[in-house]
């Protein structure tokens, strides 16, 4: 086990590289220089090239490449070309709120699926299981910026219940466990959560649907266990299958986030991309989008991890 | 978004071991099974609609799309002269939702088609020649797997700036590792049929192996998957112009009308939200259609 977990953390190695690659690309993707962005059209060139020194834009690209990889690994991600702050910093504390939005929208739509797959399953009647089936099927097709507008529309404009955005009431710093704060949270909430919502009720339908079709369950029925003792032998079956695209979701989940955040303004770290785009800050573009793969990568392998810890079927050779 | 579902099942259960020869039944089945699908037909009907309007947007003697009105502005829906009402500058909503259809369709269907074609190209190559080859591109492939599909999409589309070919560009790039990664699994396992050793045995040459008796066997699987990735890339395209880093104003297109009609969300919400039900009848027709077209070819004959 510990030996498949650290081969799968060597595998990750090449990945990694590439995705810095990738990341380092992207400000050279950039039409103009890095740092036209800051310098007046009209600024001597002295000061244009004094610059380009200063952040090192001068030297050959691998160079630049490999000075950049250093100085990031050391945790240095650079300096906000707009608000002149780390960007690290900036990216921490953005990265806090994303992660709380995550997780809240993991929860709830991780456990509607389960429960609102397994019911589909189980379903005698046909209307309850092409009920789910629709659900799954509108979560997975709507656009969920929309969905979001729709949200703020209805409980914020219309009926006035639910503040259409923000982290907290207004001069609050950051966020914390209180009503006032929960509140801001529902809506993006609920907006984030649509798409693992429709991804994974589908997937835990199929997969008890097929578990219940499998001879050990007709078996325990013939023994004369009774049905929630059942049902518990089939969930545990399932669950695998329905954790590794659970897992893929909230990874998919914190880049999804990007719109619902533009949508509510809430300061995470979709909110700070798109805002850095618009600057043309590309410090922190790329530190975010490093951040978040990074993030990304880490959360596939303990999912794949736990996979395999969990279901005792799969053999990694 | 679901591209990053489990593709490697999927493809798994896609795949009908099928001899070249036999293949000449299977489209005509797989239409007799679309004929009898009406949920399917009911989608592909609903989507004709929406492209062929689309397309014939100017002969269908809408208002101007374009033209502004400082005194018409925000009519509600039903006014007798603006049918949907007008938006935030005047202009005539039901034309711009129509008209709307050219771009935010285009932007969904033609990346899907790009990285087929390029995607679909390298997996088949990964799969079938396997080996170094294989390793090499699918290792490249999984650089692009370590971002979420929407971020990957943004950072792109942030970097090289808004505009619908960088959109194009950006959204291609997202799309060609799943496609790649699916169609290479479906290859391999073709690979190993035996009538690949036969053909192989009687001196076919690689090329013609792929054409004659891989392409026929995995073009299927590898077209069902790009379908189903259509109504994803119609919401990403759109919530690339939504966000401002798609196509530019004042060009009609549901994700930026959505955005700029958000500042009337006070005034007229009915309207601002009218462009997303437009993506969601579209990406709910594409799911729908992709579901039926997997059901009709899934079956084993």
């Amino acid at each position: 086990m510990l030996l498949y977990a650290l081969r799968r953390l060597l595998y990750l190695v090449p990945v990694a590289f590439g995705v810095s690659l990738l990341v380092f690309a992207l400000v050279h993707l950039a039409p103009g220089d890095p740092i036209s962005a800051i310098v007046p059209p009209d600024a001597p060139h002295e000061v244009d090239d004094k610059l380009k020194e200063y952040y090192g834009f001068d030297k050959p690209l691998p160079v630049q490449y490999f000075r950049w990889l250093a100085v990031t690994l050391t945790g240095d991600l650079g300096t906000s070309i707009g608000t002149g702050r780390p960007v690290a910093a900036e990216v921490a504390s953005a990265f806090g709120n994303t992660i709380i939005l995550a997780i809240a929208a993991t929860l709830f739509a991780f456990s509607l699926a389960v429960f609102l797959g397994t019911s589909a399953a189980y379903a005698k009647s046909r209307i309850v299981d092409r009920l789910v089936t629709m659900i799954s099927l509108m979560g997975v097709s709507v656009p969920h910026f929309w969905l979001a507008i729709v949200l703020v529309i209805v409980f914020s404009v219309e009926m006035g219940v639910l503040p259409p955005m923000g982290i907290g009431p207004e001069n609050s710093t950051g966020w914390r466990l209180d009503w006032p704060h929960l509140k801001h949270m529902i809506l993006p909430t609920i907006a984030l959560s649509v798409i693992p919502l429709g991804v994974v009720t589908r997937t835990v339908r199929s997969t008890v649907k097929e578990t219940l079709s499998m001879e050990f369950v007709t078996a325990l029925q013939a023994k004369g266990m009774r049905d929630d003792q059942i049902l518990r032998h089939v969930l545990k079956n399932a669950a695998p299958t329905c954790l590794a695209v659970m897992g893929l979701q909230a990874g998919n989940l914190i880049g999804g986030s990007i719109l619902i955040e533009t949508v509510f303004a809430w300061p995470g770290t979709g909110f700070l991309l798109n805002s850095a785009i618009f600057r043309r800050d590309l410090p922190i573009l790329q530190g975010t989008t490093l951040v978040l793969a990074g993030f990304f990568m880490l959360l596939n392998l303990t999912v794949d991890i736990i996979q395999t810890m969990v279901d005792p079927r799969i053999k990694r050779g | 978004m679901a591209i990053q579902s489990p593709t490697v099942d999927i493809a798994a259960a896609l795949v009908r071991p099928t001899v070249a020869s036999a293949s000449r039944g299977y489209w005509p089945s797989v239409g007799r099974r679309l004929r009898r699908d009406p949920v399917t037909l009911i989608c592909a009907g609903v989507l004709l609609l929406v492209v062929l309007s689309s397309i014939a947007a100017p002969l269908l003697g809408l208002a101007d799309p374009y033209k502004t009105s400082m005194i018409r502005r925000l009519y509600p829906l039903g006014s007798p002269s603006h049918l949907l009402g007008t938006d935030e500058l005047g202009r005539d909503m039901f034309a711009r939702l129509i008209y709307g259809g050219r771009l935010s369709l285009f932007m969904g269907v033609m990346p899907v088609l790009c990285a087929l074609l390029i995607g679909g190209a390298l997996g088949i190559t990964a799969g079938f020649v396997g080996g170094k080859v294989n390793m090499a591109i699918m290792r490249v492939m999984d650089v692009f797997y370590a971002f979420p599909s929407v971020l990957l999409a943004i950072s792109l589309s942030g970097a090289m700036g808004a505009g619908t070919e960088n959109t194009l560009l950006s959204l291609t790039l997202v799309f060609i590792p799943p496609i790649c990664r699916v169609s290479e699994s479906v290859t391999t396992q073709v690979r190993g049929f035996d009538f690949v050793d036969a053909a192989r045995a009687s001196g076919a040459s690689a090329l013609t192996i792929v054409r004659v008796h891989v392409l026929g066997n995995v073009l299927g699987p590898i077209l069902v998957y790009a379908t189903s990735l259509i109504s994803v890339a119609i919401i990403l395209a759109a919530g690339l112009s939504f966000l401002g880093l798609g196509v530019k104003p004042p060009e009609p297109e549901w994700g930026l009308m959505l955005n700029t009609l958000r500042q009337a969300i006070y005034v007229n919400p009915v309207l601002a939200a009218l462009p997303g039900v437009m993506i969601f009848i579209t990406s709910i027709c594409f799911n729908l259609m992709s579901d039926g077209l997997r059901a009709a070819m899934d079956v084993k004959a």
